[in-house]
């Protein structure tokens, strides 16, 4: 498939996999920022291909898991509501909160729809004038444009039963928080190249300046990945800092211009939780006093309860790239994607999701055979 | 003028002919006998099934004790939405599907039941183009239906036509494929594409439809099956990898034999409409459902045999050679990526879920 198999192409992959050997003289620890490419160095093995002083972790880049339980249980309580209709994108139904889950409510009655688009939702909304359409606005400067285009064309059209829950995060401030870590052992990092495009990569200068850290602005093909370690590496071993643009064909240094002018339209800049993390100040988005009607948290104004995680769970840990999932006691145990304990095993970009999915076999093989052993 | 118009004869003669399923139609009454006479006989028309007794009797000739030969009974349920999608319908579906759970485990499928429970204002035409479908795969897949039941429930209790039919066939003496049989050292062969129904089915469903040209694959594999047999009658079992996908399919085989298998990804035929549609919408095609595919798992000798077998069928074309059977991990199913890294392939878990981005 065009503008895909080049991607993967086995020859260059080799090549790549070679000229990092050659570079790599001593141990480096570098941080895929996005869920989509922790599960395309899973799924292809990369991992495996590299050089054993390269230890690659995985990053908090997964809007599905560093959604706050919080909001999980208020987007339960709003889609249980008779005159909503909730709509979400598929991997949120699964997300567990408290006591259940998105799935559950569906189950139970609730009208709660997948859909693909935000945008899909200003159609519902017309067609159902005497429901509420809420749209779980989830997801990092990626999805947010979309959602801000919702919005914005709810507000152009005077749609009053349509209304968000906004979840956004962004990328730059869960950096500077893991780089500000006494724990950090992060050392390059390959950023998210879909957030970048968006965004474009001025904002991570003054952070690779900061935190003297090369920063690789990196796609999500298997070659993709391959060459943006090669170019981390570079940096590292030449011991320099800075941002290097691996995904050129997607990103420029300015971003989507017009993306970012609608962005802050919509939007502005607040403090936000992350699961499994804790509070990271200016750390995500909310809407704008001028947008306040189409804030599902104001319009339903449910009781907010503080909730603590399941202890065994470290999602935390891995979504900092102190652990993997693997290291975890309930991994494969007492957490599975049928039971998920926390949100990195539900999506397919959460860490442990891959770890469970593409999991490879010498690293399966212990706990799997055990669980086929048994009658 | 207008006091004579009021009392004309208003005569109120029960509709004959209704546009639209009523629950009258389940009633066991006049409705029901419409129905049966009006859409289902005519379509059907058999001996067994025009007695209209409340059994089929059914003679199977060759089946009797010592012969060696076994009767093969399965039965399933059809649910999906919409009712009519590319490439097929949920009439042939359930056809399909039936006959080829039969077919897979070596049997000639030879009766099926079928089951309506129908939803009050069903358009009756919707009903007769269903039928008329059935009817076809009937014929195709060379089975009578020869009894049925019909019930209507109320509007919002249903979703438009639910089947379930079950199927009797004969399994000829010696013939013993199992799910339990395969051996490392052997071969598994998928006959084509994969995924090509469930992607179809989701092109078409309300929220996520595109545009693509590709049809579901709901076919017979009774011919195919056949032509296995007859021509590479060392097989040792046959799947088809409906719901849950090449995947569940080959996971379920790993499993009850005790034995690894090892998958090569890119010799599992795909189509690139499905790819495609996989990518964009964040799906792996190995968990896609299928109607009209089948694996197969053989000795390795007579691998190359059966797969020329296969493509000489027109539903084998695509088919490939895309795994081995191996003694280590038994019961786990893994897959060599084309870059050579080798990951698990499990069963899904839940729905597959469309993802954020």
């Amino acid at each position: 498939m065009k503008f895909l198999d080049e991607y993967r192409d086995p020859v260059a992959a080799e090549k790549l996999r070679q000229m990092i050997f050659r570079v790599t003289t001593k141990p480096w620890t570098l941080m895929e920022i996005c869920g989509g490419q922790s599960h395309t160095i899973i799924k292809y093995g990369i991992d495996e291909l590299l050089p054993p002083e390269i230890s690659l972790v995985h990053g908090p880049g997964c809007p599905v898991c560093v959604t706050p339980v919080e909001l999980i249980d208020r987007a339960i309580g709003i889609a249980s509501r008779p005159d909503v209709i909730f709509c979400s994108f598929g991997d949120m139904l699964r997300v567990p909160g408290t006591k259940h889950d998105l799935l559950t409510v569906k189950a139970a009655g609730g009208d709660v729809r997948v859909v693909y688009s935000p945008l899909d939702c200003l159609r519902l909304a017309e067609n159902s004038p005497d429901r509420t359409v809420v749209f779980f606005a989830v997801g990092f400067e990626t999805t947010a444009p979309a959602n801000a285009m919702a919005v914005w064309q709810a507000k152009r059209r005077g749609l009053e039963n349509f209304a968000v829950l906004v979840s956004h995060v962004l990328v730059p401030p869960a950096m500077t928080a893991l780089l500000s870590s006494p724990l950090n052992r992060v050392q390059g990092f390959l950023a998210a190249g879909h957030v970048c495009a968006v965004m474009g990569y001025e904002e991570y200068e003054p952070l690779a300046d900061k935190f003297q850290i090369p920063i690789v602005v990196t796609g999500f093909e298997p070659l993709d990945l391959l060459e943006g370690i090669y170019q981390c590496v570079c940096l590292l071993e030449e011991g320099r800092t800075g941002v290097v643009n691996q995904y050129v064909r997607a990103v420029r240094r300015e971003g989507n211009q017009r993306a970012r002018e609608l962005l802050s339209e919509v939007f502005e800049i607040t403090d936000r939780k992350w699961r499994g993390i804790g509070l990271i100040p200016q750390s995500g988005f909310r809407l704008r006093s001028e947008f306040a009607a189409f804030d599902a948290e104001q319009r339903f104004p449910e009781t907010m309860v503080e909730i603590s995680e399941a202890s065994v769970c470290i999602s935390g840990q891995i979504l900092q790239g102190l652990k993997k999932p693997h290291e975890c006691p309930a991994f494969r145990t007492q957490c599975t994607p049928d039971k998920p304990l926390g949100a990195t095993m539900v999506s397919s970009e959460g860490a442990c999701a891959a770890y469970f999915h593409y999991g490879r076999f010498h690293r399966a093989e212990q706990v799997s055979l055990e669980v086929i052993s048994k009658p | 003028m207008s006091e004579r118009q009021s009392f004309e004869l208003n005569c109120p003669l029960p509709v004959s002919r209704h546009e639209k399923i009523l629950l009258g139609h389940g009633s066991g009454g006049r409705l029901t006998a419409d129905l049966i006479q009006g859409i289902f006989l005519p379509a059907f028309r058999n001996d067994v099934l025009s007695a209209l007794e409340d059994q089929a009797t059914l003679s199977i000739s060759g089946l009797h004790a010592g012969s060696g030969q076994r009767l093969a009974f399965t039965t399933d349920s059809y649910v999906v939405r919409p009712l009519f999608f590319p490439g097929g319908d949920i009439g042939c579906l359930s056809i399909h599907g039936t006959v080829n759970d039969l077919a897979v485990g070596g049997a000639q499928p030879l009766f099926l039941s079928a089951a309506f429970i129908l939803e009050e204002g069903l358009p009756l035409k919707d009903l007769e183009r269903i039928v008329a479908s059935m009817r076809a795969a009937c014929d195709e897949s060379g089975v009578m239906l020869v009894t049925g039941d019909t019930k209507v429930v109320d509007r919002g209790k249903g979703d438009q036509v639910f089947i379930t039919t079950s199927g009797i066939g004969l399994v000829p003496a010696g013939r013993q494929l199992s799910i339990h049989s395969a051996r490392p050292g052997d071969r598994v062969l998928v006959s084509g594409t994969i995924g090509d129904h469930g992607i179809a089915i989701m092109s078409v469903r309300e929220g996520i439809e595109f545009e693509t040209a590709l049809e579901s694959d709901t076919a017979s594999l009774v011919s195919l099956t056949q032509a296995i047999l007859k021509n590479c009658p060392t097989v040792r079992c046959m799947r088809d990898p409906t719901r849950g996908g090449l995947s569940s399919a080959v996971n379920e085989l790993a499993a009850a034999s005790q034995v690894g298998v090892k998958l090569l990804e890119s010799a599992i035929p795909l189509r690139r409409e499905v790819r495609a549609a996989c990518e964009m919408l964040g799906l792996d095609p190995l968990y896609v459902a299928n109607e009209g595919k089948l694996i197969a798992v053989v000795p390795a000798a007579d691998a190359e045999r059966l797969l020329e077998v296969m493509r000489e069928h027109p539903l084998g074309r695509n088919a490939a050679i895309i795994g081995d059977v191996v003694a280590e991990h038994p019961g786990l199913v893994t897959m060599r990526s084309p870059l050579g890294g080798e990951r698990i392939v499990n069963l899904l878990a839940g729905e597959q879920l469309p993802r954020i981005c």
